[in-house]
Parts: structure tokens; sequence; C-alpha cells
């Protein structure tokens, strides 16, 4: 049972925006739950050594974090039947109290048969479109 | 180095099978700061009408993104893995991942191609419990970035389903 019902979806409807705080300790918790320890996600001196600004968030856990948008309006997360995205740009996660920060807008793009909507995602950190061709399939009740 | 075109449509056997466990959820969910009950109250779970804690819809890349790994670091694909990035990704849901599945993946190399002198893999995770029943597809995109200096990728517009060439994720 979904928070939101198909017959009273529409296309357009905007789901509430959120922004998402990352800090490193947040991509070391999720080095460790998912096992990605590349270290360009927690080792500055590695990931500048490869090219990059500095540590960034694993794409993943932006994918993860991204997803939240969707979970918490539909409510039942296994309601996702299709989620998918494009790292178009890095998340740069900066060593100090604050970390970077992931904006999340989500939009219903379409409604299909059987319940199922599409939900089009943007992520920004900073000026950055972080991912692209963010969808989420969801089947309502 | 251009990849071998005949690992397309090559699968590979099954993974050894994965105990999903509660904790396990609870973990990854922590972990991604998802407060959502139904990864951690197994009532709550059950209220939704599922038979126990379910996953987070990308908890599937534990499974998969290791399982991709048979091919990707196969030396004889000649993948040159200490320059791959994450270009896409795509989980496919026949149902969610519930604690108590034993599951096991299937991978199989779905695309092989060159971008701007970038090798650019597509693998897709069939993930199945070991009853086999399908749970999840898993779709990953690597790419192995060109050797530097690397020319930029050309902008490629959104409704192109054409893969970017990817940025270190």
């Amino acid at each position: 049972m979904t928070l939101v019902t198909y017959d009273l979806v529409e296309v357009g409807e905007q789901l509430p925006n959120r922004s998402f705080p990352i800090t490193r300790a947040d991509l070391v918790r999720y080095a460790g739950a998912s096992g990605d320890f590349n270290p360009i996600h927690w080792n500055a001196r590695f990931a500048v050594g490869v090219g990059l600004p500095d540590v960034i968030a694993h794409g993943m856990f932006t994918m993860a974090t991204a997803a939240r948008l969707v979970t918490d309006w539909i409510g039942d997360p296994g309601a996702v039947v299709d989620y998918s995205v494009r790292f178009t740009k890095p998340v740069v996660v900066p060593d100090d109290e604050s970390g970077a920060m992931l904006d999340v807008e989500g939009v219903v793009a379409e409604k299909l048969e059987s319940g199922l909507v599409r939900i089009d995602l943007t992520a920004r950190s900073g000026d950055d479109k972080v991912l692209g061709m963010a969808r989420a399939t969801v089947r309502l009740s | 180095m251009a990849l071998d075109p005949s690992f397309v449509g090559r699968s590979y056997p099954p993974t050894p099978p994965y105990q999903v466990g509660r904790e396990k959820i609870r973990e990854f969910a922590a972990a991604i700061g998802d407060a959502n009950p139904a990864y951690t109250d197994v009532e709550a779970a059950r209220a939704l009408g599922h038979r126990d804690l379910i996953a987070p819809p990308t908890f599937a890349i534990v499974l998969s993104l290791g399982a991709s790994h048979q091919v990707v670091k196969d030396p004889a694909l000649g993948l040159d893995y200490s320059r791959v990035v994450h270009g896409e990704q795509r989980f496919s849901y026949t149902r969610p991942i519930v604690a108590g599945d034993e599951l096991s993946v299937v991978v199989t190399v779905e695309k092989i191609r060159s971008m701007a002198g970038s090798d650019i893999i597509t693998t897709r995770g069939d993930i199945v419990t070991t009853d086999g029943e399908a749970v999840c597809s898993a779709y990953s995109t690597l790419v192995s970035r060109a050797p530097d200096p690397a020319p930029e990728p050309t902008p490629v517009p959104e409704p192109t389903p054409v893969p970017e060439t990817g940025v270190p994720q």
C-alpha cells in the first residue's frame, strides 16, 4: 500500500524537494556497508593523485540518496520497480564539518499502465548536475 | 585498447549463494541515512505486505558489483580496470529483495563499445533466488577512460539513449 495512489497522482506533480548533506563520515560508513572501498571515496591524497579535485562520493551513494525522495513519497520502497541513473559529475566532498550538499527534485513525468508511474529526478551538488536521466518507475496502489 | 567484442552475450556461472540478513539490510539503510521503517522494523515491513524486512532499491549493487568483477577483471577482456569509472546504473525489479532471501547472480555481457578513446562495457546481473525465482536485474555501465590527455567527451543530448563517458564514481 503506497501513500500516494495512482488515481490521484497527476503528471507534472512535484515531489517535495530535499537537500541532503554528505560528509566524509557518510562515505566511510557507505564504503563499509556496501563493500566498495575504492580510495577515491575516502583518501584525498589518492583522489588528487588520479586527477580528482578531492574525495568524491560513491556514485551509488548519490543514487541511493536521491531515491529517498521517491521512497519517502510513496512510503513503500518495495513499490519501486525500476530505477536508473547516469553519473554525469562527481559529488566532491571536502574534509570539513559541512561536507557537500545534494539537492534533489522530482516530478511525476508519466502515468503508465497497471498503476505504474514514472518519476524523473534531478540531483545537483553546488552548480553541478550530478545525475542524468535519473528515473524511477513505481507501482502505486 | 579496444575490448574483445566476442565477449558480448557471454554469461558467467552463478555466484555462490548470498544470504540476505536483517542486520545487513539495517546496516545498509543506516549507511545511506534512510530511516524508512520497512528496512528496520519487521512489523512495519509486514504491514506493507512484505514477508520480512526489505532492502533499499540500490542494495542490489552489493551483489551485482562483485559479481561483475568476474568479467570486467577478466584479463582476456582487455579492460584497464585502473581507469574504470561508473557511467550508468539501472535496477529492474521483479520484487524487492527481502531478508531471508538466498540469492545468486548470473552476469551477462550486454554491450561493448568504444567512444572517444574510452572502452565502455555494459553488464547485466540477473539476481535470482536459489529456487530460481527472478528478483532483480542490475545493469552496470563501466567506462575505462581513454589514456591522458583524455579528449573532452562530446556532450550527449539527454533524450539520446547513449551513455556518456562517465566520471569517477
